[in-house]
């Protein structure tokens, strides 16, 4: 702890947080106009937040705050959970056969620019119900990161990895999971923490549209109920939703990649 | 222990050796009518200029390219011609020019790859030998537990060499290996090799550029020429084993030197000329 207080990092970052929250209560305090003063300052959303009972019914000590979190969070780890699964097996199919990449690149770079909103009328459409279409949404996006890292990760492998691997009497599958996956998992991480981002701003969005629970359709229902505390919370559980979901993927990350941190002795 | 038996093993001959490569339709000679010899144990050298197709054959010897013309023989039988193109496989072994230790496994877990995934040795039998073959070459044991980028491109050099070792190899493929390194660094590997080659005597082909490496560490030094790649000259180096660094300034060494420096300078200059790269 001692050494966190010390690290210039540690000031810094709090510097940051200090000077948004110092423009936050400005504007709304200071800032002339009608609509910037409907807006509750800082401190009037922590006191909403913290609050055994909120005036809209939103707080850490309500049950609804943790049934909209649960919701999201179960999309989001489900959505990523699919597009892990999905995506590195499809990426490491496409960097392996050339033959197999003729086939998807073009699928794959006409489908990736879609944005996903784009998606959620067919998705609702096609699919079993609105939980499916978010999922769905919220994959998508996912998915196309993950496979497209993964598949840059098999070819940025050095050629001499594979041919020493063959001297050294490799078959194809010692291949695949001593050289192929060990060799792309840096960039298959990368991949997996843009999956992560893309998950969780495309929940937010479908949420919005086709949800009845969850923190985007929060942010939307408050929106409607002209209940800004409540829209800001929302905002900020996802941030630290989204925060938390990232640190945990660099976590596993550099625990599966200790040769990479001890080899350059830093942690980043 | 059985290194006599051992070196018996691992003679290669190479005949008439072709390889036509055609990018775009534009066919390049790399390789043409190239013959040699290298007896069991022995230690060759394979001297040329960039591009002049050195890289080329010892990647047909590994497996990883295919003759056009000719033949190549291990142990009298023949193994790579026009029509077969052997797999690599851990009876020739290379070590590779830019380092090809893989990264995210130890120094131990490098070194027992090989007999581990062919399942010659169980993992247990694979670490003690493992461990004995980097004590002998050069007290390397001590860094087993670390991550090769941990070590200095020294030490990542010889552990790769050790992991090919490991594997028994009839032959052993060294792609240019001290290319990159400084000159000091580059004569402790050269006095490195000559003692591990001392211990494990197998068939060596050395790739260099370098003739005074070449000289000083070969049994016999094989001048190319510039494409289309032959030899040029066979040097039977007279020095004798073992060798020391005080060697380079006796009569002997400067004298083969002096015979076959004018025909390496001769091919550099003319794949100079031409603005030859790399092939493979």
């Amino acid at each position: 702890m001692g050494a966190v207080l010390r690290s210039r990092k540690f000031w810094l970052m709090l510097a940051g947080y200090g000077l948004v929250l110092a423009i936050w209560y400005a504007s709304v305090k200071w800032v002339p106009l009608k609509s910037f003063t409907r807006m509750p300052d800082p401190l009037g959303v922590i006191r909403e937040w913290m609050s055994p009972e909120p005036a809209y019914g939103i707080s850490i000590f309500t049950a609804a705050y943790y049934k909209h979190i649960f919701a999201s969070t179960l999309r989001a780890w489900t959505a990523f959970a699919l597009a892990l699964g999905l995506g590195i097996p499809l990426g490491i199919l496409m960097g392996w056969s050339s033959r197999f990449n003729a086939y998807a690149e073009a699928l794959v770079g006409l489908l990736r620019p879609v944005p996903p909103l784009a998606w959620v009328p067919l998705a609702i459409l096609l699919l079993p119900g609105a939980e499916a279409a978010v999922v769905f949404v919220t994959f998508l996006v996912a998915f196309f990161a993950t496979t497209l890292n993964t598949l840059v990760g098999v070819h940025a492998i050095d050629a001499d990895h594979i041919r020493a691997a063959k001297c050294l009497g490799a078959t194809r599958r010692d291949l695949l999971f001593d050289v192929i996956i060990p060799g792309a998992l840096p960039q298959i991480f990368t991949g997996l923490q843009i999956a992560m981002g893309a998950a969780w701003f495309s929940l937010a969005a479908g949420e919005m549209i086709a949800a009845q629970y969850g923190l985007g359709f929060l942010i939307m229902d408050a929106y409607n109920l002209i209940q800004y505390p409540t829209i800001v919370i929302a905002m900020g559980t996802l941030g630290l939703m989204g925060f938390i979901s990232s640190a945990v993927i660099r976590q596993t990350g550099d625990r599966l990649m200790r040769w990479r941190l001890e080899a350059t002795g830093s942690a980043r | 222990m059985s290194t006599a038996t051992e070196a018996r093993h691992g003679g290669l001959s190479v005949r008439r050796a072709g390889k036509i490569y055609d990018p775009g339709g534009a066919a390049v000679v790399a390789l043409e009518e190239c013959t040699f010899d290298v007896a069991p144990g022995e230690f060759a050298a394979i001297v040329g200029p960039s591009g002049c197709g050195k890289s080329t054959l010892l990647n047909i010897i590994a497996g990883f390219d295919r003759l056009t013309s000719g033949e190549v023989l291990l142990d009298d039988a023949p193994f790579a011609t026009s029509a077969i193109a052997p797999p690599p496989g851990p009876d020739r072994v290379v070590v590779f020019q830019n380092g090809a230790l893989f990264p995210w496994m130890s120094v131990l877990e490098n070194v027992i790859y090989g007999p581990t995934r062919q399942q010659v040795l169980t993992a247990h039998a694979a670490r003690d030998k493992a461990m004995d073959m980097l004590r002998r070459c050069g007290g390397l044991d001590t860094a087993a537990e670390r991550f090769p980028g941990q070590l200095s491109s020294g030490m990542q050099r010889r552990v790769e060499i050790v992991r090919a070792l490991m594997n028994e190899p009839r032959v052993l493929l060294l792609d240019e290996p001290f290319r990159a390194m400084d000159t000091v660094s580059k004569a402790a590997m050269h006095r490195h090799l000559l003692e591990v080659h001392a211990l494990y005597p197998k068939t060596v082909i050395f790739i260099t550029h370098d003739l005074e490496e070449a000289i000083y560490l070969a049994d016999t030094v094989y001048v190319m020429t510039t494409r289309p790649g032959r030899i040029k000259r066979a040097l039977r180096v007279s020095l004798e084993r073992p060798r020391s660094r005080d060697m380079l300034a006796s009569q002997a060494y400067l004298e083969m030197k002096r015979q076959v420096a004018a025909d390496v300078h001769e091919e550099a200059r003319k794949a100079f000329e031409r603005g030859e790269r790399e092939l493979a």
